[in-house]
């Protein structure tokens, strides 16, 4: 493994070397000390991992087009920004604006997220991009989703604390979300609707609950009932909005 | 009993003793307006489903149709028109938004059409475009504060620049909006005249890689088709923050232009409004913006020039500057005039700032700031022929976006009812039978003989001006005067008044 102590670098020099030098190899890479830099892993192509201990600073893994990146901490704003493939863990909290227009690719992350998470997600055929929230997340979660699928556990809450915040699912139209915890409907948006989970939908939450077991090595509540499922009421959640002139 | 209110807005009318009752204008009209009963042998008209697009005109063999404004008439009131009369009906019928299609059409005052050009007479020569070189290039992007030189070679870094042959490029129009071919038509002749075309929010369709060089992508609120391969893709990326059409409100394709090809290249399902946020939720200030921007010149590893396109609206001059500053190699202005496919009527004929004064005012702002090298300046919305162009760049710009003019030249008639995604001329829809009435190869042609003419009317007024190179007039407002303009629009303009 080799690893890049990074402290001070500023982000232009460090994306540099991790594009060039690091992006080629097989081996999995380190990043030490990383404190705010930006844009790491962005529209970066190819398989390898890295590992990133610290704080990575806003537009982590934005347009990423593949890699594994694990943090070992907190995440900032914007993490997977457009993503297109690969893997993200985050092993503590992230920020806002998480895996905006999010295309492919997966993201865990161990606890909460803020607001407007999965906005405008999409997907096409078997191209679905996964959003694991192991905590609670913000208002505005999956507004204007097209596609993807959305899993907030809701673990280690307080009795009062809410799974998810205001206008969830405003504005959605496609895409599906899994809320592991009641959502009361006035945090809903009105496009986003409640239905019965089947066989299929917990089968899915299964396998990605195992996924973030394994990355966390957390025990998860079997709680697959207490999920509630959300989709759009339709796809043209505007059509009737409209008279032609 | 409920009334309909409304009545046609366009009649046919038919020669009886030329038509032949071939029926070309049945089978041409996707609106369904010609109806053919084969029992009486007769030709008759639905007349309120004329949009006056022409095609069953032009198309007529026997040229027995003209298409007429309903001559019925309101009683004549000035402020009660019959368009505003008309447009509460619909909304009293059926309680939405009125859509419409194109560029604002209302009476407000064309400034283009106030300005006047200078010729060189006596004491300054013309010179003579048809036997002496003119310079037309022009490059974009962002230009250093001096250059230094080694052994008489250039020894600074230029940051990245787009190369054009002429000052006007295609301006975005997304795959969805218009048709493969239209764009299609577009990207071919921006290739051969040496320019660019843009391709909108739509994403970029695999039949379009061969243009690259020649290709700016754009990166709206909603992100369709963004992924690294049409980052490479693009010889530059432009953000979209807002356009002339419908400024402060985010993009709306309705779902019937959402076919399969459409839903493939934005990852969104079929059938479904492909909606873009109106803000970026990831850009909430100038900083946010300046982080967008920086991610994309990251991820192209600062080889390509990023745009940042937005309407026209108050404090342009204000904005612009905070752009500049947020590292954009290109601003893109678009003026209240812009065109596009759809948006709300109300919104398209209200808001927003003619590109003319937002043009003075960004090129003023920026050369007081000591900031206008770093960007240039690109404006829309609507620059209609060659004397608007010219007239721009004496206003400050370095280039100008074309689309309805494009548009134009592929065959619309400007029936502004692009939302319906009924375009009988193969334009602005998503049919597959009527996207065939559109020849790649013949809209190529005719989109590279409007570049062209354009090219040689440029080269006549800079020539009649006594100026051999573009950059002799970019900014050069000398070179204009006001006829019929206030006190007050003139200093805005920066140009004094015919006679001065």
């Amino acid at each position: 493994m080799i690893c890049i102590e990074a402290k001070g670098m500023p982000y232009k020099e460090l994306n540099r070397i991790i594009r060039h030098q690091l992006a080629n190899r097989d081996e999995t890479s380190c990043l030490k000390n990383i404190n705010g830099q930006r844009y790491i892993g962005d529209a970066l192509r190819g398989k390898q991992k890295i590992i990133i201990e610290g704080t990575p600073g806003n537009d982590l893994a934005a347009y990423m087009d593949g890699l594994f990146i694990e943090v070992k901490g907190n995440a900032q704003d914007g993490v997977g920004n457009t993503m297109n493939n690969g893997l993200v863990v985050i092993h503590g909290d992230a920020g806002d604006t998480l895996g905006y227009a999010m295309r492919g690719g997966e993201i865990f992350v161990k606890r909460n997220i803020g607001y407007r998470a999965g906005i405008h997600m999409k997907e096409y055929k078997e191209k679905i991009p996964v959003i694991v929230i192991g905590g609670s997340a913000g208002d505005f979660l999956g507004e204007y989703m097209a596609g993807g699928i959305i899993i907030v556990l809701g673990l280690d809450r307080s009795s009062s604390e809410n799974i998810v915040g205001n206008f969830c699912g405003t504005g959605m139209h496609g895409g599906v979300m899994y809320i592991g915890g009641e959502v009361f409907p006035y945090k809903l948006g009105k496009e986003v609707q409640v239905v019965p989970m089947t066989e299929r939908d917990i089968y899915v939450i299964r396998s990605y609950v195992e996924r973030y077991k394994h990355y966390f090595g957390l025990e998860v509540p079997a709680v697959a009932e207490k999920f509630q499922k959300l989709l759009p009421l339709n796809k043209s959640p505007y059509g009737a909005l409209y008279t032609k002139y | 009993m409920s009334i309909g209110l409304i009545t046609p807005s366009f009649i046919i009318e038919r020669s009886e003793s030329k038509c032949t009752q071939c029926q070309v204008c049945v089978n041409q009209c996707a609106n369904k307006v010609h109806i053919f009963t084969a029992a009486t042998k007769k030709m008759s008209a639905a007349d309120a489903n004329c949009v006056n697009c022409h095609r069953c005109v032009t198309l007529c063999p026997a040229s027995a149709l003209i298409v007429r404004k309903n001559p019925l008439e309101f009683r004549v009131n000035s402020n009660w028109r019959e368009d505003i009369i008309r447009s509460i009906y619909l909304q009293a019928e059926s309680g939405g938004i009125l859509l419409a299609g194109m560029g604002n059409d209302q009476p407000y005052p064309v400034y283009w059409d106030k300005l006047l050009l200078n010729a060189s007479q006596v004491t300054n020569p013309s010179i003579d475009p048809l036997r002496e070189p003119m310079e037309l290039k022009t490059f974009l992007g962002r230009k250093p504060e001096k250059l230094t030189f080694k052994n008489g070679k250039l020894y600074s870094q230029l940051p990245p620049q787009l190369e054009l042959e002429i000052p006007v490029m295609f301006s975005a129009m997304s795959f969805g909006s218009i048709s493969l071919n239209a764009i299609k038509s577009l990207a071919q002749a921006a290739q051969e005249a040496g320019t660019y075309y843009n391709t909108g929010e739509g994403g970029l369709h695999r039949d379009l890689y061969g243009f690259c060089a020649n290709t700016i992508v754009q990166v709206a609120s909603g992100r369709f088709g963004v992924d690294p391969d049409y980052l490479d893709a693009g010889a530059a990326i432009e953000i979209k923050i807002g356009q002339g059409a419908k400024p402060g409100i985010g993009g709306h394709l309705p779902a019937q232009k959402v076919v399969s090809a459409v839903s493939e290249t934005r990852m969104i399902p079929e059938g479904s409004d492909a909606l873009s946020p109106a803000p970026h939720h990831d850009i909430y200030s100038i900083e946010d913006l300046r982080q967008l921007i920086f991610s994309l010149k990251e991820a192209t590893e600062y080889k390509k020039p990023v745009f940042v396109k937005i309407a026209a609206v108050h404090n342009v001059a204000a904005i612009a500057s905070g752009i500049a500053r947020a590292g954009a190699d290109i601003i893109a202005i678009d003026g209240f005039r812009g065109g596009t496919g759809a948006t709300p009527l109300r919104i398209r004929d209200h808001v927003g700032l003619p590109i003319e004064f937002a043009l003075a005012a960004v090129d003023s702002r920026l050369r007081q700031e000591g900031i206008r090298n770093h960007v240039s300046i690109v404006v829309a919305g609507s620059i209609r022929h060659s004397a608007d162009v010219v007239k721009a760049i004496a206003l400050g710009a370095d280039a100008v976006y074309i689309a309805s003019a494009a548009l134009i030249a592929l065959g619309c008639h400007m029936c502004q009812k692009c939302y319906t995604g009924k375009c009988n001329w193969g334009i602005a829809t998503q049919e597959p039978s009527l996207v065939k009435r559109l020849n790649p190869q013949e809209g190529t042609r005719r989109a590279v003989n409007l570049l062209r003419a354009w090219k040689l009317e440029i080269k006549e007024m800079l020539g009649g001006m006594g100026i051999n190179a573009l950059e002799s007039l970019r900014g050069n407002r000398l070179m204009l005067r006001g006829i019929g303009l206030t006190e007050r629009e003139l200093n805005v303009l920066g140009v004094s008044a015919v006679g001065e």
